[in-house]
């Protein structure tokens, strides 16, 4: 009861209690909010076996972690805290990079890929709950330690070795201490001799190794992976040297592997780590992360575009023009559903230009292997929006649909032809189609109302005021992006009268509107339209001022999903854009205070907006109403594989 | 249109001079052409309706009326240049029985008759330039327009017809020309029977506006020995309701006459709500005489269904916003007292009902939910 009531800050934000806890221990809690320094409170914070805070703790919208995470996932973020905090600039990812072990070549190599590996199903398959789960947990995690220590054992000496031991021990560590009379005789021989190699490791480091050896018998696992930190930069730089000498980055084969699901939740730690091991764009995550879009990838931003482009010339598999394509993404040259559609298809389109079917490979499925790797590069750059997602799927499609009797040459030209066709039709005819059903609503008199930057929308009101339209239109803005004032600006030259306000005014101007034109990003098959954050309070607002609310989209946005919020899926944009204004340096009450564990910033990208607010939904096919989306769904999908 | 906000002040003066409202200062009677066509064709059946009518529709929907109106168009075969299609649908369109849209079907089937085309797209435009002279015609009738867009659908788009050499082709055009004439005849009787699984003992009905189909349906159900009563409003101007009543009547089916103005009055009482349609909108809402739209507000703000009776042919590609998003539909209103000039009347014959407040669609295509209507729509036009 009283620790529902309690801010949310209690609730280590960093920690992750999952299922019924039947022992509440508030003072272990609230002894870490007396820390003076959030950091180390965050980073010495027992994982949950040892802290066990109350069930009800949780907060009542705290999303439960899958399970089989449970056992792994805590000691990896506390690493992962750690590493954030302190000013080396090796990032999570890189150090992820490293228990993999696969650029040094090592004969522990295969064993110590399989550690990450192994700990994860055995863990899942495991039932329990709390308490119960994390007893799981541990028997499930010594094998796999030993599993390591097996390699730590085999392994020549060096520093990698020392720093992956100390891992290990310190993660068998907390695991073991509860339940010595448990473990094996084997069990208890790995690991003493794992707790052996990372003394003598220790050693051969010479001033951090008391620390160590403190940590490994008596402090918690955090402890110890923040010491082993530096030296496992050490052996990051070796071992990324090593990887570029070799490999020149991840192969493709491996990318193309297990290419990223679009949708990949990422607090699935598991997951995570198998992306990051892949991933050409090195994102730091965030600090804060907000409880709620954990599942999201949530990264600091500005700092991977450097890096990249640094990298520019260690990426022989990636195509330039997807690169490039890729770099306009991430920082944000390119934004808009239509343009990044359009902008990724052209890059294909040289993708397929210069491609050429490498001996002994088929075409079809060697072309797809490439695109797929490509697209998870973009996704690394920027999430997929759903209208890319279904310009690829036709992309994917037209390649495996092509006959095997063509040459290379007449494949490459007919794929240029159907990607060229694609763009033609689905996007720039459709709009030309959704432009002429709407000004046919726009009446002498009206008030448009329109919020951001939707290009069709733009399209339909230069195209209204063309026809000699005699209409006032209402452009309505949002901090942080502001792009209703490129609309505003390219309208009002074309001499359309406008009036320019932000959305928290939108209640008192919703008087004077007669109708409503929105954008979409994305409509969902339940007639919920996702589009850009804000478009809900402004067609729910509309509709309790009973306003007829028209969105513009192309069918080729359509999706069969079905979304009834904007958490599941979403986009996290730039923390730094809502905390900051930027040329008002006095009101900048929030400087110091990003760093602070008890400040989580939320800059949703998208949000959706349920269909009873929306009166109608103009795309190629029409004026529909939103129960119609399925319909069109299903008969566009039919006309997709036909086309 | 006239908002709170005085920032409006802008747009009204920039449309004060606009026409829509202009025109309805003057006295209603003194420009009978600005009538709508479809609702001079509406009074004129109005005229005949009788029992005797009831029996004629009744040798219709039995297939009859083919036969003993001798088709026109066979005579005009042989003078195919002065074939008219005004001329041939006004001569349809004199049957009672028959509504506009079947009418205009049947012209239109009567243009390909009589078509002297040689090949498929010649035939295609001819049958297009047919169809948009009827559609001009009376550009306010929806189910006109809606039938002869429907027609031309249905009939043209076969595959079939580019293997075929043109006369088959023809043929075949006349086919399922025919086809469809006698889908849309019979699509009455098909709602009818549907219909008769929600009409239960002792159940009020309250019936607004005089359709041919809701009679259809209401006098189905009294020779199926149910026992109901019906409520009909007056249906001001025009008296749809006092017909309607006295057709029921004629039926010994109990009837009751409302004021117009009395429907939330009674509203307690009736236990279903069954109306006709000028047209069935995209949306699933529907466009009908008005006061459908205030009835449809008052059954759903008491849970009470209503139910519209509408054939497929008057399935309409149009999606009006509001009230105002639609060309209107003026007809005379007899005040029976002097209306000073100055008095602006409302002579708009229709409203529009969006399809929240609608229950079910009886079409001949079965017993639709409002948002399957843009379904169907979207897979015949798409």
């Amino acid at each position: 009861m009283e620790s529902r009531r309690n801010p949310r800050a209690v609730v280590d934000p960093k920690v992750r209690q999952v299922g019924f806890f039947t022992s509440s221990q508030p003072d272990s809690s609230s002894s870490q909010l007396q820390q003076p320094d959030p950091i180390s409170a965050s980073a010495s914070s027992p994982p949950v076996s040892t802290i066990s805070p109350s069930g009800n703790s949780l907060s009542p919208v705290m999303i439960p972690p899958p399970r089989h995470n449970s056992s792994d996932a805590f000691p990896l973020r506390n690493a992962v805290v750690a590493s954030a905090v302190s000013p080396s600039s090796f990032s999570y990812s890189s150090r992820r990079d490293f228990p993999d072990g696969s650029t040094t070549a090592s004969p522990g190599r295969h064993s110590r890929g399989s550690f990450v590996k192994s700990s994860v199903p055995v863990a899942s398959s495991l039932p329990g709950i709390g308490m119960d789960s994390m007893a799981a947990a541990k028997s499930s995690s010594v094998p796999a330690s030993g599993l390591t220590t097996v390699s730590v054992v085999t392994m020549p000496p060096g520093l990698s070795e020392k720093a992956s031991g100390m891992e290990v021990e310190s993660d068998h560590k907390k695991n073991s201490k509860p339940l010595k009379e448990k473990t094996t005789k084997a069990e208890r021989r790995a690991i003493q001799e794992a707790q052996r190699a990372a003394k003598a490791a220790a050693k051969v480091d010479g001033g951090k190794g008391p620390a160590v050896t403190s940590a490994s018998v008596a402090s918690t696992s955090a402890k110890a992976a923040r010491p082993a930190k530096p030296t496992s930069q050490k052996n990051d730089v070796a071992v990324a040297a090593g990887a570029a000498e070799k490999k020149g980055g991840p192969s493709e084969k491996d990318r193309k592997k297990d290419a990223p699901h679009p949708r990949m939740q990422y607090d699935d730690e598991s997951r995570v780590v198998k992306a990051k091991r892949r991933a050409v764009v090195k994102q730091t995550e965030a600090k804060n992360r907000v409880e709620l879009f954990r599942h999201l990838p949530q990264y600091e931003h500005g700092t991977q575009l450097p890096d990249l482009e640094t990298k520019f010339f260690q990426l022989d598999p990636m195509h330039p023009a997807v690169y490039k394509v890729g770099l306009q993404y991430l920082s944000g040259d390119i934004s808009g559903g239509n343009a990044r559609c359009i902008a990724m298809l052209h890059a294909f389109q040289e993708v397929v230009k210069d491609y050429s079917t490498p001996p002994e490979k088929n075409l079809n499925r060697d072309m797809t292997a490439k695109i797929s790797s490509y697209v998870s590069f973009l996704i690394e750059c920027r999430p997929l929006s759903i209208s890319m997602g279904n310009a690829i799927r036709f992309v994917k499609n037209r390649i495996a649909k092509l006959p095997i009797t063509l040459s290379e040459s007449e494949a490459k030209a007919a794929l240029q032809s159907d990607i060229e066709r694609f763009i033609n039709d689905k996007i720039i005819g459709a709009d030309t189609v959704i432009v002429k059903h709407a000004v046919s609503k726009i009446r002498d008199g009206d008030v448009l109302l329109t919020y951001g930057s939707p290009t069709a929308v733009e399209m339909v009101l230069l195209h209204a005021h063309e026809l000699r339209k005699k209409f006032r239109v209402l452009v309505v803005d949002s901090r942080p992006k502001l792009e209703g004032q490129l609309l505003l600006r390219r309208l009002i030259k074309r001499g359309i009268n406008c009036t320019y306000t932000h959305i928290n005014a939108i209640s008192y101007i919703m008087h004077e509107v007669t109708k409503v034109f929105l954008g979409a990003s994305s409509v969902l098959s339940n007639g919920t339209v996702y589009s850009r954050v804000g478009t809900a309070c402004v067609a729910m607002v509309a509709s309790a001022f009973r306003v007829p609310v028209l969105v513009c989209c192309e069918a080729y946005k359509f999706h069969e999903r079905v979304q009834l919020d904007s958490i599941c899926s979403n986009e996290l944009g730039d923390p730094n854009a809502i905390s900051k204004v930027h040329g008002r340096e006095d009101i900048n009450y929030l400087d110091g205070l990003t760093n602070n564990a008890n400040l989580q910033f939320l800059n949703l990208m998208y949000d959706a907006t349920p269909s009873d607010y929306i009166s109608m939904i103009i795309t190629d096919y029409g004026m529909v109403p939103p129960t119609s989306v399925p319909v069109i769904v299903r008969e566009y999908q039919k006309e997709h594989l036909l086309v | 249109m006239w908002r709170r906000s005085p920032s409006f002040i802008l747009d009204e003066r920039r449309t004060s001079s606009s026409p829509p409202m202009a025109d309805t200062t003057r006295a209603p009677f003194q420009n009978p052409d600005s009538i709508s066509a479809y609702y001079q064709t509406r009074a004129a059946h109005h005229g005949v309706i009788t029992s005797e009518w009831l029996s004629q529709a009744q040798a219709a929907v039995g297939g009859v009326s083919g036969d003993e109106h001798p088709i026109s168009s066979l005579t005009d075969l042989g003078d195919g240049k002065s074939f008219n299609v005004i001329e041939e649908f006004n001569s349809w369109r004199k049957q009672p029985d028959l509504a506009e849209a079947v009418a205009a079907i049947r012209a239109l089937a009567a243009v390909i008759r009589a078509s002297e085309a040689t090949t498929m797209m010649e035939l295609e435009i001819e049958l297009k330039k047919a169809s948009d002279t009827l559609k001009s015609w009376d550009k306010t009738s929806i189910s006109l327009t809606a039938g002869c867009d429907l027609f031309i659908r249905y009939v043209t788009r076969t595959s079939a017809l580019e293997y075929e050499d043109f006369n088959s082709a023809k043929s075949r055009l006349l086919e399922r020309a025919e086809k469809f004439g006698e889908i849309s005849c019979k699509a009455r009787r098909i709602i009818a029977m549907l219909s008769q699984d929600f009409i239960f003992d002792g159940c009020t009905i309250l019936v607004h506006g005089l359709s041919r189909v809701v009679l259809e349906i209401l006098k189905t159900a009294a020779q199926n020995n149910k026992l109901f009563r019906v409520l009909c409003t007056e249906g001001r101007p025009d008296g749809t309701g006092v017909l309607l009543s006295s057709e029921l009547s004629k039926l010994d089916i109990p009837v009751k006459l409302l004021l117009d103005s009395a429907v939330a009055y009674s509203m307690d009482e009736v236990d279903m709500v069954f109306v006709g349609a000028d047209g069935v909108v995209e949306s699933g809402g529907i466009i009908n005489m008005m006061g459908t739209y205030q009835i449809a507000l008052v059954a759903h703000s008491m849970n009470k269904p209503v139910y519209v009776a509408a054939e497929s042919y008057k399935f309409a590609r149009l999606y009006p916003l509001d009230q105002k998003d639609m060309a209107p539909a003026l007809r005379p209103i007899e005040f029976g007292i002097k209306i000073p000039t100055k008095v602006e009347v409302e002579r708009s014959a229709r409203d529009y009902t969006p399809p929240q407040y609608l229950t079910l669609l009886f079409t001949d295509l079965g017993v639709l939910s409002p948002s399957v209507v843009s379904d169907e729509l979207i897979q015949l036009y798409l």
